[in-house]
């Protein structure tokens, strides 16, 4: 039997990072905002039912970019996990911490063990009462986990996005100003005007009961951020 | 708890069962005596009618243990999600896990499938889910619930009755079930119709608590003097409300007064 060439773990790592980094770099973007009204995820995406953004839990969202299936996958994962979480404790313990963290480890053992890498880069929010105890967990391909404030983005664009943001971005916004920044954001990566039928756009809403997690409507966008065309 | 890539399914009760079956009741291997089983809590009187615009769903707030009273404040009617509704009669503890169970089931599957399921398909569920409780209803540990929904594709509120067995069975106007159950079908009966709107609707829902708590010890009439009242909950196309305390206070002061003083 012929022994397989041999390749360096260092060659390997990096053999599959630029693999999945290559896979996300083609898909488009999402941004999450902590505003005063809540959470907001913006995500460009032309289909209306395979969605990029979704509801957890109680204040919990997740946003995925690159791979729809894998994405969606750890979605589901994720949503079995924390309602698994609810219902044996109670709806307060479940939190974003563990989940990203559950993610993380998941996302990094199959970076590791397997043959190929998860094209994946998602993030995990979580809205708190106020805009101090918000939280947002950038977790990436090989299971890197980054804790960030204020803003964040994933995707293709990502980078650039952060930039941006990070000049732009100001505390406690209203809903309004909040989507407005991040479809000027979406524009000045894209070098191109976004409309709102090719956005996909909810919110964690800090000051609703229960489930916070709410979608918006092309025509909802358009009355919100005034100058988008639908 | 951990993530689990390997699961596809978009069913909680399937979930759990799979994979933390320790969470679910499940004692078909023991054998209760009735005196065993006496000192158990059991909810009592439940009941839903339907209205112009939707449906109501009622209960009385005691449970009992025996000829004990367990709670004065016990819940039994319960959101199941925006559009509907499960009330629950029979031994609390089962009952309690089986509303619970449901809740998380019809969120649960919201949130993987991205829509809810229809009224007809929550139903089925539940009616899935009473039947896995069977072995124990033969020992005594029944549950049984009843279901409302408001049905946005064929635009009507919907009642399903269930027996032991799952048996799931659609009311075309009103049910009760529970130790006061029949006495608070007799009083619906009277003074059901299905124009009228939602005050005579809540009127009638309290008024047959009131008439189950006159005939039967298991069901409390409104307390006064605890201030504790029935729960009227209505599910209509503009989704699931409680009905105020206050209302129901001045509802149950109405039909108390409109009682002759002899009684």
């Amino acid at each position: 039997m012929p022994l397989p060439f041999y390749v360096s773990p260092e060659q390997m790592m990096q053999d599959k990072a630029e693999y999945a980094r290559k896979g996300i770099t083609k898909g488009k973007s999402i941004i999450a905002l902590a505003g005063k009204q809540g959470m907001l995820l913006v995500a460009e995406n032309p289909s209306s039912s395979l969605n990029k953004i979704s509801e957890v839990y109680d204040r919990i969202a997740f946003a995925g970019a690159g791979k729809y299936s894998e994405f969606e996958n750890l979605r589901k994962a994720g949503i079995r996990y924390a309602d698994l979480k609810g219902y044996a404790y109670g709806r307060e313990d479940v939190t974003a911490k563990s989940l990203a963290n559950a993610y993380s480890q998941t996302i990094g053992n199959i970076f590791s063990q397997e043959m190929k890498p998860l094209e994946v880069e998602i993030l995990v929010v979580e809205v708190g009462e106020a805009t101090a105890q918000d939280e947002m967990y950038r977790i990436s391909f090989d299971g890197a986990i980054a804790d960030e404030r204020g803003y964040a983005s994933i995707g293709g664009q990502a980078e650039e996005l952060r930039l941006y943001l990070k000049e732009k971005y100001e505390e406690g916004t209203t809903l309004e100003a909040s989507l407005k920044l991040a479809v000027k954001a979406l524009e000045a990566s894209a070098n191109q005007k976004v409309r709102a039928h090719n956005l996909e756009v909810a919110i964690l809403d800090r000051s609703h009961p229960g489930r916070r997690f709410r979608r918006f409507t092309a025509a909802e966008l358009v009355g919100l951020a005034g100058d988008l065309e639908s | 708890m951990f993530l689990d890539l390997s699961y596809s399914g978009s069913s909680f009760c399937d979930l759990v069962t799979g994979r933390l079956p320790f969470l679910l009741t499940r004692w078909d291997h023991l054998h209760f005596s009735p005196e065993e089983l006496g000192p158990l809590a059991k909810g009592t009187t439940v009941l839903a009618l339907k209205y112009r615009d939707g449906v109501a769903i009622a209960g009385d707030r005691q449970a009992t243990e025996g000829t004990q009273i367990a709670t004065r404040r016990i819940e039994k009617v319960f959101k199941a999600d925006e559009h509907s509704a499960i009330a629950i009669a029979g031994v609390a503890g089962p009952c309690l896990e089986l509303a619970r169970l449901f809740q998380t089931e019809l969120e649960h599957y919201e949130k993987l499938e991205g829509v809810e399921l229809s009224t007809e398909g929550k139903a089925n569920k539940l009616s899935q889910m009473v039947k896995m409780n069977f072995p124990m209803a033969l020992q005594g540990l029944v549950v049984i619930p009843i279901f409302v929904g408001y049905d946005r594709r064929r635009d009507e509120g919907k009642i399903y009755k269930y027996d032991v067995t799952g048996g799931r069975y659609e009311e075309a106007e009103y049910h009760a079930t529970g130790s006061g159950g029949s006495h608070a079908r007799a009083s619906m009966k009277k003074q059901h119709r299905a124009e009228m709107d939602e005050g005579a609707a809540i009127h009638s829902a309290l008024e047959a608590l009131y008439d189950a708590a006159e005939e039967d010890i298991g069901t409390a009439g409104p307390d006064f003097v605890r201030g504790i009242f029935p729960t009227v909950k209505t599910v209509t196309a503009q989704g699931i409300l409680d009905v105020q305390e206050d209302q129901v206070r001045a509802v149950c002061q109405r039909i108390m007064e409109a009682r002759p003083r002899s009684h």
